[in-house]
């Protein structure tokens, strides 16, 4: 300690350091400072008594404040359903038919349905709900079962051959892998072609013609519009939920489809059912 | 180890510093920006304008809860706050200007820190009286007539600080509504937490730490040296007039001794409180042309310069960080230099080039060519054209706006006729304040149809103030271009069918080929 060295213009002592020639100067922190370290340790040991801080084995002291961000997302979830508790009745005493011209419900119905629909219905039809390969796209004016918000509050409610719910929308296509022959089947597939497509084989197709009216237009229609009584797709329109190539039509007539969408009236509330319908209806193919 | 002497401590009390009544030109010029900072301050909220019944009426407003900012005539919103981020910006190179042409001005005389310490030392002295006896009184014990005195100012600053406090909430909220649920006790929690924090902030930091909060909290010290130069005008002292200093006309041989001195007269022996930079020892002059060496200088060695400073600093020790040029001491030493009948202008507003080219005998530069330097006119250049986007951005902006955001989940979607349809979620914004019903409509070179979710004609209602989200749906017919090629590009317009005044973004059509 005997190398303490002072600074010869000011006359502070210096930590001995010196870089090019500069030295560091020793200067004094002001004492308010240290007051304020020492108020920020007892601070810091107030806050972990209040608060969840430290921790143990198993989980942390819970503070004796009792906070918990769990506990506080309760609370804004419970506040937030407070706020929105009008329009809930509100949404569950419309008439729904009614509900895109009442514009601040329908709005909040469509929101929530949004969140509904992404938790629950994305998983197949897509987070755009543009679907996939046997999940229809929502975002069309094709439907199955009827696109009038009452027909997608019906499936939405009850969904489609599930086993849970008696109510569920149902029809079964035959697989007529088993009840035609080859040629036939051929036949009828080049039918189908024909009806939405320039490209066919016109002799093929006249022969299909007539397995088609035999076989198939009681249900898909005498034209092969379909019939949404009995969730029969139209066959003359620009939209597969299958593919419309010869091939994938051939699997599907040989084996059949079946198409299963679970009941959402038991798992969502009915405030989420009509919004979720409100939602699936906004999307651009609503009628 | 024999040799040790006693290690310094490693904390140094704050030294209480208790500036002088002065008088002169910049303390008058001090009181009057004081006057108008925090007039503007305490009166802004008040002032009233009218917008319509749909929207507030106080003239500045920043309203957080449903996220506008009212300023006079101009309301931005949330999407506009480059406004804000640009005036930050001008703020910030305006103080870079005055900074390198007139060194430390925002600190010596708008810097809210300085003008409330005026402030409080302004009532401190009322209380308590002039210099000489707040120091009898510092060192007299804790009698009644201390206890009187100490409590009568924290008192009175106590309802400054409050009053600071409780002019700042003001701004955000509708000002006489706010005055009248504090009185009832029923406002916001969020209003009396802010005025208590302010009120504690304004009552430390004026009353009590006052320079500290420059010398140790604030970076903006440290950061301005690098702004100024040798050409800034500031707060100096004429080294080459004043030295070697000399009480009457008793001369002191040595300057240096004179400055050690001068020092331990400042803070007691041994103890350079707040010790100057070399400069006055790097440019002390060998011989003077015009002060020559043999006399004495014009520094009588008053300490008037340094018991009116408020950062408790020696202006004479050369350019400091603690100094806030706020120029008291050239108002004392003019004060000084009238009576002993010498030249006013020993300590200066001056550049540090001046000083050396006096010292010189050579003339110094006129202000002109201190202000006018590439450095300034490069900050004012900068500042002007950052300015002038602003003002143009505020004229072209108009009171509708849309902004377009494409669906592309999916990419498109094809309708059962085989057309191709495209999905947009358009915002439209009404800033008028009334409601308005906007039309949409469509411009492209291709055929493209428009449609909007919800309603059969084109047209939706628009509420005063507000944006509404509305999903617009363009279709191309299977036979179009559109829907076979890859992107169609295409001009979205909203048009104000009242006002007839429009506006239009575009963006693209993705057909089959995408």
């Amino acid at each position: 300690m005997s190398n303490r060295k002072k600074d010869d213009v000011t006359g502070t002592e210096t930590t001995g350091h010196s870089w090019d020639g500069i030295e560091e100067l020793n200067t004094p922190l002001p004492r308010w400072w240290l007051w304020t370290l020492y108020l920020c340790i007892i601070w810091g040991i107030i806050y972990t008594i209040a608060y969840p801080a430290w921790p143990m084995v198993s989980g942390a002291t819970k503070g004796v404040l009792g906070w918990s961000t769990r506990a506080n997302v309760a609370a804004e979830i419970t506040a937030h359903e407070a706020k929105n508790a009008k329009l809930v009745t509100a949404l569950l005493g419309t008439d729904m038919e009614a509900l895109p011209a009442n514009a601040d419900l329908n709005r909040y119905a469509i929101a929530r349905g949004g969140s509904v629909f992404r938790a629950n219905c994305s998983q197949c039809h897509g987070s755009g709900a543009a679907g996939a390969k046997g999940y229809p796209n929502l975002l069309d004016d094709d439907w199955l079962w009827g696109g009038q918000m009452a027909d997608i509050e019906y499936t939405v409610r009850h969904g489609i051959r599930n086993e849970q719910d008696g109510d569920a929308r149902y029809s079964q296509m035959p697989a007529f892998g088993e009840i035609l022959e080859k040629e036939e089947i051929a036949a009828v597939v080049e039918h189908v072609v024909s009806l939405s497509s320039t490209d066919y084989d016109a002799d093929i197709a006249a022969a299909g013609a007539a397995v088609f009216a035999g076989n198939c237009s009681a249900c898909h229609g005498e034209t092969g519009l379909g019939d949404r009584a009995q969730g029969a797709p139209n066959l003359a329109d620009a939209i597969w939920l299958y593919g419309g190539d010869r091939q994938t039509l051939t699997n599907t007539v040989v084996n059949a489809r079946f198409g299963i969408m679970p009941a959402w009236g038991p798992r969502l509330t009915e405030a989420d059912v009509r919004a979720v319908s409100a939602y699936v209806h906004s999307l651009g193919g609503g009628e | 180890m024999t040799n040790q002497t006693n290690p310094p401590s490693l904390y140094a009390p704050r030294e209480p510093i208790f500036p002088r009544r002065v008088t002169g030109f910049f303390r008058r010029f001090k009181w009057a920006i004081l006057i108008a900072t925090l007039g503007i301050y305490y009166v802004t909220p008040w002032i009233r304008w009218d917008r319509g019944p749909s929207l507030p009426d106080q003239a500045v407003l920043v309203d957080l809860a449903s996220r506008r900012f009212y300023f006079l005539w101009i309301e931005i919103w949330p999407h506009e706050f480059y406004f804000v981020a640009g005036l930050l910006i001008m703020a910030g190179l305006g103080l870079f200007l005055f900074t390198s042409a007139l060194g430390r001005v925002w600190c010596g005389y708008t810097c809210p820190q300085t003008v409330w310490t005026d402030l409080f030392i302004l009532v401190e002295r009322w209380i308590e009286g002039d210099r000489n006896a707040r120091v009898r009184l510092h060192k007299a014990g804790w009698g009644l007539h201390k206890w009187r005195l100490r409590l009568t100012k924290w008192a009175i600053w106590l309802v400054i600080a409050v009053a600071t406090g409780g002019a700042w909430v003001f701004y955000f909220t509708d000002a006489p509504t706010l005055a009248r649920d504090l009185v009832r006790l029923t406002a916001h929690p969020a209003a009396y937490i802010t005025i208590a924090i302010l009120t504690a902030t304004t009552f430390i930091f004026g009353g009590f730490l006052r320079e500290q909060v420059c010398i140790y909290m604030c970076p903006w010290p440290r950061i301005q040296a690098a702004m100024m130069d040798a050409d800034t005008i500031t707060v100096a002292y004429r080294d080459w007039r004043g030295e070697p200093r000399g009480k009457s006309n008793t001369r002191r041989s040595q300057a240096t001794a004179v400055q050690i001195e001068a020092d331990q007269q400042a803070t007691g022996a041994n103890e350079a409180r707040y010790p100057g930079t070399l400069y006055r020892e790097a440019a002390k002059p060998v011989a003077s042309a015009t002060q020559p060496d043999s006399g004495p200088g014009d520094c009588i060695d008053c300490m008037a310069c340094v018991n009116v400073c408020p950062m408790g600093i020696d202006i004479r020790n050369g350019q400091q960080m603690e100094c806030i040029t706020c120029a008291l001491c050239i108002d004392a030493c003019d004060d000084v230099m009238d009576k002993i009948g010498k030249p006013r202008g020993l300590i200066d507003y001056m550049a540090l080039s001046d000083e050396t080219a006096e010292r010189a005998g050579e003339p110094s530069k006129p202000l002109w060519r201190h202000i006018l330097r590439p450095r300034t006119i490069l900050y004012t250049l900068i500042w002007s054209l950052i300015g002038i986007g602003l003002v143009y951005a505020l004229f072209v902006r108009s009171d509708i706006e849309l902004t377009v955001s494409p669906v592309r989940n999916p990419t498109y979607v094809t309708l059962s006729d085989g057309a191709v349809r495209n999905i947009y979620d358009v915002r439209l914004r009404n800033k008028s304040g009334q409601a308005r019903d906007f039309r949409l409509r469509l411009t492209s070179d291709d055929v493209l149809r428009i449609g909007l979710e919800g309603t059969d004609d084109l047209t939706i209602k628009v509420p005063a103030d507000t944006t509404v989200l509305q999903r617009v749906y363009v279709t191309a017919r299977p036979q179009d271009r559109a829907a076979t090629s890859a992107t169609t590009p295409l001009r979205l317009w909203v048009e104000d069918t009242t006002a007839q005044t429009r506006a239009s973004k575009a963006t693209n059509f993705n057909g089959k080929a995408n």
